[in-house]
Order: structure tokens, then sequence, then C-alpha cells
């Protein structure tokens, strides 16, 4: 059974066993505006908690992904080469960033579920 | 948003109409609408939209001596530019650096300006310091300053004063809009054909929605018009010019006319004369990334050994273009067109090269 959780910085994460798979939500991309640009992580790169792991540019600026947990990258999303507007139109499915072996699952304890990312949320306007 | 933001006359119908309203000089102004930058930029290209460019200073210098008075801080021929009549100029320094740029439209009785929002004040208080005894000085601080831009803008504009159509591209006219006087200029910052339309400030409203209930207008808002310019090219204040960089290096000549170019008489003149003659050291050009990352501000541009030969001062995704685009100051010796370079962009080089701009085509009414 896969879990669904959620950072400050408007990460997503799907934890599936030891494997997590990264994206930014709904909110992001809609604060970010049309995305044109996406770099994702290289397979074999080992991310640290709040490591600059992908960037993601708007037509307007630049933006920073910052790692969600420690982690061994599997796989980035090479859709996002030729069409980084799928994180436009689908955020949390098609648009996702990477996926990664996690290997500190205690850090996965202090994200929020999808309830208290909506909180936080409205709590940003 | 800080408190001590000024709004402009547009301002609640901005909010109204879903725009995210962001810091830009001192104005709370939309970037944005729900459609999204990408969107308006296109909607642009393809019929009209219309921008508020409230933030923007309308200053009036009148008397007889206006002419020869404004000659003195800035290199265009202010003298043979006929009634009516627009001219692009920037104010100099004594290090023929560029302190603001600016449209001057020659009005009866005298010049008519408008100038950058974030140089406003320093440019009056330079104007009357320098100035302010041999002309009378007028800002006017009660207008709306509208831009319509797209190639539709002069059908959708006279369906309310048919006599905007004869006017030329750099050209004025007072129409007559929905029955109120408007200050209308055959201009813009798009690269497209278009209008800039000041209007009374307790008129603003009421035609900028009737403007927008014709079928091909929409609004947009400043990352659009930050798109469009520099896909046609155009500096902006701040980034590509600046009290650093001179007008020859700017790739502005086309600017300072013949007699300017004889006579001299502007600050930072021996400088910018010496430059005409002998070239400047260093060219804004514009850049096209052969990948799809877009290159922003401050991005250094490296030669095939690696040195770094210059620096992005603009740069994001041209929506026309279908792809990221730059300009950049680049050493002499790389301003040719189609030189390879390398933008080193989060401690990679990628490679780019320089290209002639505009990276769309202008298509303005010249009659």
């Amino acid at each position: 059974m896969s879990e669904l959780k959620f950072s400050e910085d408007h990460e997503w994460i799907l934890i599936d066993g030891d494997v997590g798979t990264v994206g930014i939500t709904e909110f992001a991309q809609e604060q970010l505006g049309d995305v044109v640009f996406v770099e994702v992580p290289d397979e074999g790169k080992d991310l640290e908690k709040g490591d600059e792991a992908a960037v993601v540019e708007s037509v307007k600026a630049a933006s920073e992904v910052y790692a969600i947990c420690d982690g061994e990258v599997i796989a980035g999303n090479e859709a996002l080469a030729d069409e980084p507007s799928l994180v436009n139109s689908d955020p949390m499915g098609e648009g996702w960033f990477y996926k990664a072996k996690i290997t500190d699952a205690s850090q996965l304890e202090e994200l929020m579920d999808e309830a208290g990312y909506k909180t936080f949320i409205e709590g940003q306007g | 948003m800080s408190e001590d933001l000024k709004k402009t006359p547009l301002y609640d119908l901005h909010v109204e109409l879903g725009a995210k309203m962001v810091p830009f000089a001192g104005y709370s102004m939309p970037v944005q609408y729900p459609a999204g930058i990408m969107t308006e930029h296109k909607h642009t290209r393809a019929s009209a939209a219309i921008f508020d460019v409230s933030h923007m200073g309308i200053v009036r210098l009148m008397g007889e001596n206006a002419i020869p008075a404004l000659e003195s801080l800035l290199p265009a021929d202010l003298e043979n530019l006929s009634e009516n009549s627009i001219r692009y100029s920037f104010f100099t320094n004594d290090e023929g650096g560029i302190l603001d740029d600016l449209m001057i439209t020659k009005v009866p009785g005298g010049l008519s300006l408008v100038i950058n929002a974030a140089c406003k004040d320093a440019d009056i208080a330079h104007i009357k310091s320098k100035i302010g005894d041999q002309v009378t000085v007028e800002v006017e601080y009660d207008n709306a300053l509208i831009a319509l831009q797209g190639p539709k803008s002069v059908d959708v504009l006279a369906r309310f004063d048919a006599r905007c159509a004869d006017m030329k591209f750099m050209t004025f006219m007072t129409l007559e809009i929905d029955g109120v006087n408007c200050q209308v200029s055959r201009s813009g910052y798009t690269g497209e054909d278009g209008y800039e339309i000041a209007i009374p400030a307790d008129k603003a409203v009421a035609i900028v929605r009737r403007l927008l209930d014709e079928p091909e207008v929409e609004v947009s808002g400043l990352g659009a018009r930050d798109s469009l310019r520099m896909e046609a090219g155009l500096c902006l204040y701040g980034n590509d010019i600046d009290t650093t960089t001179t007008p020859i290096e700017a790739g502005l000549l086309w600017a300072i006319q013949k007699r300017r170019r004889a006579e001299g008489g502007f600050p930072g003149d021996d400088i910018i004369l010496k430059q005409i003659a002998d070239g400047a050291p260093r060219r804004l050009v514009g850049i096209l990334p052969e990948g799809r990352a877009p290159l922003r501000p401050g991005v250094e541009i490296a030669n095939a050994e690696g040195d770094v030969v210059g620096k992005v001062t603009s740069g994001g995704f041209g929506p026309s273009v279908g792809g990221p685009i730059a300009i950049a100051y680049v050493a002499s010796d790389y301003k040719t067109p189609e030189t390879a370079l390398n933008a080193l962009v989060r401690g990679k080089e990628m490679p780019c090269k320089v290209v002639k701009m505009p990276f769309e085509q202008k298509s303005y009414f010249r009659g």
C-alpha cells in the first residue's frame, strides 16, 4: 500500500516500500505558471535531505526543488525534457520529477498527509 | 504585501480580473492574469492585449527653450523632430552611461516625456537641477497609461476613433475614446503594432472595460510584457542598460541622430563619440541557447577556451520563439552572429550562439 506525503516546500512523495516518487504539488505549479524547463537528477545520484535535487523554470523565473529526504536516485522523469508542461497539466501524475530509493525513512515522519497539507496551503493564501 | 505600495487607477480592476499582483518599482502591478504569461504573450502577437503601464511617469517640459535644454541632457536630435512625432532617447551621464531611457514627443509649446517608473523621481530631480531654470517642468499625476498592443489593435481602436488608423508608428494624436479625450501614441514595447494611451484617471476603468468588451482584446501582465520585449530585442532599463553601459555598447547608435554625432553637446559625449569612431569594448547581442534551459540574468558566457567573455542581462523563455532566448553583453570580438559560445549554468557548459535581434520580426505601421 503506497502512501502520499507532502512537504512545506510544496513537494509530494509517493512512498511505495523503500521507493519514493517525488514531484511538486498542484498549488506549486499554479504559483509557478507555465513551466518551460525542468532539470531532473541523474540516476545514481545520492541526495541528502535539503540538497538541490531538481530545477524547474517557468517563463518568468527558475526555482529549485530540494530533496525531500535522503535517497539514491533510481530514475529522473525523462519525459519532462521534451514536455515540461506535464508539470502544469498533471503535477501529481505524469509530471513527477524523480524516483529515489529512500535511505532514511525516519525523515518521512515529519511530512504532512494530504489533509494536513490542505490546511497548510490554506494558510498560505 | 507591503502597505506603502502605490496603486494605479486600474488596481481594483486587476484584482477583479484575477491578476497576480507583485511589487514593481514601488507599485503593486499585475504580473499575470489567470490565462498565464504564455497565453497572454501569444494572444498579444496574434490579436490585441491591454497592459497597464500607469506606473511610468509623464513629464512635460514647456517653454521656448525646451528643445535646446533637453538636448543638453541626451543625444537625440529634437530640433529636427516634427510636431506630434516621437523619438526614443536616453539621459546620459558624464561617463557615457545611461541614467534612464525615455520616449519624447514634440507637443505644442514643448516636449512630453515618458520615463521609467523606477527612475521617475531621479529623472525629475535631474531635469530640475540641470535645466529647471530654462523650462517649466510639469509632472503628470492624474493619468492612467495603458498600452494596447498587437496586430488587431488598430481594428479595435478604430471603432472608437477612426483617425487612429492613419497614425504612423512613433506619432502622437489626441483621440476621442468613448467621449473622452485621450493622448494616444502609436508605439509600444512588444514588437507589435499598437498604441499607448493616456486616459484621465477617473475615466480609465470605464474605457479599459469598453476595450476589453471588444472580442479581440484580452488583458496581459508585466510577465508577458517582458517576454514580448525580449523577443523584440528591446532593452530593459536596469537589466540591459544602466549607468555603467554606454549607448554604443547597448547597440543604440540608431537613436543618436547625425547632427548630434557631429556636434556632441550631451553628457559623456567625449566617451560616446570616441566609441562611435573606434568601437566599444563590448556589445549587447542576442543569444540563442541550443538546449531548452533558459539563461537568466547574471549567467556568464564563455568562449571555446572556457574564458568568460560575457554576461546575460535579460533572459528567459520566448513563447513565440518556442524556446529560451537571452540578451547578453559579450566582448566585441564575439559579437558576430553565429559565433558559438557556452553559457555557464549551474556549473555546466550550455552551448549557445550569437544571433541578430529581434528574435521575432517586428511589424510596425509606417504609413
